[in-house]
């Protein structure tokens, strides 16, 4: 019996944890009254860099700056703007550091492809090292070693 | 040759251990601009007290000046202050743009601190100084005479500040046609 009731309250806990909002920037006269519209503009928030404390969204961020980005971009928008047109918005102003996931373009090949790169020569490189030790890279022996290999095979084999 | 391979890690780790002291020594609040080569954004702002004129970025343009973008809310502000008002009576041109407070805060702060602004205008939404790309005052855009933006000085500007980067960029913009 106690048991269940344990486990009945563990479950409540979890519910209500679960359920319960986690604490947003975002304030409520911020928000746009369309709840699509609102999605939309939170989803690209997210994706925005708040320029004063760089590693937060401007959705996480309670600076007074990151408030104003998020009006303007609700603004852009309702007024029609698609969510990259947003973005371009505010890019156009702060530059590609306001995205925080970079775009893939000439300057930043390097960044997302430079990874795969160094996985790249590094297995080539094992790949290489593991298979010329696998050949069998000791040389022949010598007649010099023949010989002493010989006498000491002989000497083994006289041992009772 | 190939008994040298050996110091082939080394070099790399040498090259690393070089790019994160280079990385160290960069600011990461400096961010780039992205006026630079570019016209001002098109703007006209409020005077900061009534009855009197605020500024456009029309009027700036003919000879090089500074836009500084300040705020009483800025501690910074408060010790760059000094130097702009030195600058100012040497004949420095400088423009105060007034940012993120009302045209009330930013009048009691220039009557208090003495004014070294040949314009100023107020932008209490921010909207203006959001257009410029500014994310904190003290923050100051070096303007040539045909309006375009050619330097941009993140934080305040210090009597070094000055003499090491703005003042020949001045120099160099005034012998501009």
């Amino acid at each position: 019996m106690r048991r269940i009731a344990l486990a009945a309250l563990t479950m409540l806990v979890l519910t209500v944890l679960a359920v319960a909002a986690p604490a947003w920037a975002v304030t409520p006269d911020e928000q746009l009254t369309d709840p699509r519209l609102e999605a939309r503009a939170r989803a690209v928030s997210r994706e925005l860099r708040c320029v004063v404390c760089q590693n937060q969204s401007i959705d996480d961020s309670n600076a007074p700056l990151a408030h104003d980005l998020r009006v303007i971009l609700r603004e852009r928008i309702a007024a029609g703007d698609t969510d990259d047109q947003a973005k371009a918005y505010l890019v156009a102003r702060y530059g590609d550091f306001v995205l925080l996931r970079p775009p893939f373009q000439p300057d930043t090949w390097a960044l997302w492809l430079g990874p795969a790169a160094v996985l790249l020569i590094g297995g080539v490189g094992a790949v290489l090292y593991i298979r010329s030790r696998a050949r069998g890279t000791e040389a022949p022996l010598s007649p010099d070693e023949e010989a002493q290999a010989a006498t000491l095979l002989a000497t083994q084999e006289k041992l009772p | 040759m190939r008994r040298l391979l050996f110091l082939l890690p080394i070099g790399v780790f040498v090259a690393v251990l070089v790019g994160f002291m280079a990385g160290l020594r960069h600011d990461p609040s400096i961010l780039p601009s992205m006026l630079i080569g570019k016209p001002l954004p098109t703007f006209a702002l409020a005077p900061l007290r009534p009855g009197e004129q605020g500024f456009t970025s029309v009027q700036l343009q003919g000879e090089p000046v500074m836009v500084n973008v300040f705020a009483s809310w800025c501690t910074v502000c408060k010790e760059e202050h000094q130097t702009l008002m030195a600058l100012h009576e040497q004949g420095v041109k400088i423009v105060g743009l007034d940012w993120k407070e009302d045209a009330d805060a930013g009048a009691r702060w220039l009557t208090a601190n003495g004014d070294p602004y040949s314009l100023t205008g107020n932008d209490a939404s921010g909207r203006v100084g959001i257009d410029m790309g500014v994310s904190g005052a003290p923050e100051t855009f070096v303007v040539d005479r045909k309006g375009r933006v050619r330097y941009r000085q993140v934080g305040a500007i210090t009597p070094e500040v000055w003499n090491q980067t703005l003042a020949p960029l001045m120099e160099k913009l005034r012998a501009e046609s």
